[in-house]
């Protein structure tokens, strides 16, 4: 019955003010599963099982409100498993101009580039850790940003009903762009931008045996630079004493450090990135772990690749205890005309990324001592335990005005002692990963997409390491702008037990409309992490039917 | 009764449904500029487009329209706005990929999905056309080859040619 007051209040105010905006989404999966013990699925006793969201977002001059209506009858496989009821998952109003913006109730916000504070939605996830209550941003001058933000954190969804974690979370990040906020400076070459964020927690103190800090502060600054066609940008964020379960109660503070040096020209972008991360788990519970909770963000500092081998089989995630990690990425594409460039141009990519657990110093620690400081670290200071490593190249190379083709080739390394990603592996997984992608435009509506991919695991100590070997097929048919059909397999024909070989076909078709997608997927799934962006959740084998329904307004 | 209220509000909604405006947020391009995405100030067609570096449909549809990108603008006077949704992980490689294939769009930035909520993005590709006040006249989900026909069809009836 909650759910009828807001919804009224809405109805109201849409009458009232018709003159205003609407825009919205609705999204709803359906799935039917199958039992399939060759590959541990799972029926669930319903069958059947649905996820549905709906936003609704209005604006009226300045005024503004918005919801998000969500419904999990259950919900589908691999969304956390508390999630269930329909209800309201979000809803806000707050008021808009140019110089203040300020909302009540649900909100996302990024300070910075969310070392201190991010709170995000990624619904293909299930994860979302929207603040609830209240968030100011003010502009007093062209170039200045000043936010400030209060509340308590989403954790979970439960009988149509927001339950928020046990601490309160509050912070300000001011931000400036000299060149925007001095008009001497608007043509000056160099143009900077320079910002600071303060957020704190509080959480009671429960703990019987330990004196717990109740407030953990966490701030820093961050600069971004930019010359001709050189691009700098960093940002240091310190966090004070802060034990929780993820560090094992120790009083050690943390860090996190990032930086990022680009130069780019037309045809050309280079990019250089270095992240040190030391005891940076910053959530509003410290009871808690997995993806609960957290105020601030840590993505991987890796590619995040597409093709279903090299994005599902082992994709890595941060270790928010303490990484040192670098990455470099090269695009170049060869002039249109040229000897490697053809008629239609040539692009080659070429990135790399590897990441170390960082060094620990104990000469100054005495563990025998109350402090509980158990070791210390310094940024950018590294161990040599190799937890990931990435080699990766890929050339785009159109052949004619029909063809298309991509060939890439993926060195993966990922330490599965540390970053698990397996139970059938141990120590570092080696694996090559070969792909050749083709576009063959067959007229101006029909075309045909293929893809072939190949994943070589090393074996190690003379035994294969992980499930062994695995090969995809796809293939993809498109007619636009309504309809497409697809088939994909993948197989396991590496695996070292012969009656896990298994195959792993599915089938695809979608029709769109404007801005309405209805998808059909038939067949099995392996069991995998599914990654969006730097954060991943594990989702189970299954076998069956999915259909999804997607509608923008 | 929940459903019932739902129903109530979804025909509220459809007897409502006038043109769709483009939603107004804060955005930085690759420079650090602010940009209002309700103030983009441009004079003819503007065509927005979310994408992300982790997309591959996203990519291959901006880059067919870059090789056609020159006689689009010449012929009617469109622009193009590539809104990139990527977040920190991959947000620093998106100057890299725009630069390194030499694209001519304005390309801004929507790291924490502001911009995409705004303007009811399940998920990418999603092209929206706009006219000169910022209507909303098209819009289309995924991309398969032959779409950005489609969508310069749109464009030439919007820019009367």
């Amino acid at each position: 019955m909650k759910i009828f007051f807001p919804l009224l209040g809405f109805i109201v105010s849409f009458t009232l003010f018709s003159q205003g905006e609407l825009t919205g989404n609705i999204e709803s999966t359906f799935q039917y599963l199958n039992e399939d013990t060759l590959i541990g699925a799972s029926q669930p006793a319903q069958k059947g099982l649905i996820n549905t969201y709906m936003n609704v977002f209005y604006t009226q001059g300045k005024f503004k409100a918005g919801m998000r209506l969500e419904s999990y009858l259950p919900r589908i496989q691999g969304y956390p498993n508390r999630f269930d009821g329909t209800g309201l998952g979000m809803r806000y109003i707050g008021y808009s101009d140019e110089f203040v913006d300020v909302t009540l109730g649900s909100f996302y916000e990024q300070f910075g580039s969310g070392l201190s504070f991010r709170a995000y939605e990624d619904r293909a996830l299930g994860y979302d850790n929207l603040m609830d209550g209240v968030r100011l941003i003010v502009r007093p001058k062209k170039g200045i940003a000043l936010r400030g933000v209060y509340g308590y954190q989403r954790l979970s969804f439960q009988q149509g009903k927001i339950i928020h974690g046990a601490g309160i979370v509050r912070g300000v990040d001011g931000e400036v762009n000299l060149n925007e906020c001095f008009s001497k400076l608007e043509n000056f070459p160099l143009s900077t931008v320079v910002g600071a964020s303060f957020v704190s927690k509080y959480q009671a103190d429960n703990d019987a045996d330990l004196i717990l800090p109740e407030n953990v502060g966490a701030y820093g600054g961050r600069m971004k630079l930019r010359y001709k066609n050189f691009n700098f940008d960093a940002e240091y964020i310190q966090k004070e004493q802060d034990p929780s379960n993820d560090n094992g109660k120790i009083y050690n503070f943390g860090h996190a450090a990032v930086f990022n040096l680009g130069y780019n020209q037309k045809g050309l972008g280079i990019l250089l990135s270095g992240k040190s991360v030391d005891n940076m788990s910053f959530r509003s519970d410290r009871t808690k772990d997995l993806q609960d909770v957290f105020i601030n963000f840590l993505p991987a500092l890796n590619k995040t690749h597409t093709y279903n081998l090299v994005a599902t089989l082992y994709p890595y995630v941060t270790q928010p205890l303490g990484e040192v990690a670098y990455q470099a990425e090269v695009l170049y594409t060869f002039k249109k005309g040229t000897f490697l460039g053809g008629k239609y141009g040539t692009s080659l990519n070429a990135n790399f990324s590897t990441t170390y657990q960082p060094k620990q110093f104990l000469d100054n620690i005495n563990l025998l001592d109350s402090s509980r400081v158990v070791y210390e670290s310094k940024p950018f200071v590294m161990s040599d335990s190799l937890y990931w490593r990435d080699i990766n190249v890929n050339l785009t190379k159109k052949i004619n005005k029909k063809l298309s083709l991509i060939f890439s080739y993926f060195n993966i390394n990922i330490n599965n002692d540390v970053a698990k990603i397996s139970n059938d592996a141990s120590g570092i997984i080696r694996a090559h990963v070969g792909v050749i992608e083709g576009s063959y435009k067959i007229n101006k509506k029909h075309a045909i997409r293929t893809e072939l991919q190949g994943l070589i695991v090393e074996p190690k100590n003379g035994q294969s390491n992980d499930k062994g070997d695995w090969a995809t097929i796809l293939v993809e048919y498109t007619v636009s702008p309504h309809w497409s059909f697809g088939f994909m397999d993948q197989y396991n024909y590496g695996n070292p037990r012969e009656e896990l070989r298994v195959h792993y076909p599915i089938v695809t078709f979608g029709y769109v409309k404007d801005a309405t997608r209805f998808m059909i997927y038939y067949g099995r799934q392996r069991a995998g992490l599914f990654c969006v962006g730097g954060v991943c959740r594990f989702v189970p084998a299954s076998n069956g039917l999915t259909l999804s329904f997607t509608q923008s307004f | 009764m929940k459903t019932i209220h739902l129903s109530f509000l979804l025909i509220f909604l459809a007897s409502n449904a006038n043109a769709q405006k483009v939603a107004s947020v804060k955005l930085k391009d690759l420079e650090g500029k602010t940009y209002n995405t309700a103030e983009l100030g441009f004079d003819g067609p503007v065509v927005i487009s979310f994408w992300a570096t982790w997309c591959s449909p996203c990519k291959k549809e901006l880059n067919t329209i870059h090789d056609l990108y020159e006689d689009w603008q010449s012929e009617t006077g469109v622009k193009l706005v590539a809104v990139s949704i990527d977040d920190e992980k991959t947000k620093n490689q998106v100057p890299t990929y725009v630069n390194g294939k030499a694209w001519d769009y304005l390309v801004l930035l929507d790291p924490n999905g502001d911009f995409k909520r705004a303007m009811g993005v399940n998920y990418v590709p999603h092209t929206f056309l706009l006219d000169k006040d910022g209507n909303v006249v098209y819009t289309h989900n995924n991309y398969a080859p032959g779409d950005e026909e489609k969508l310069y069809l749109e464009i030439k009836k919007l820019s009367g040619k």
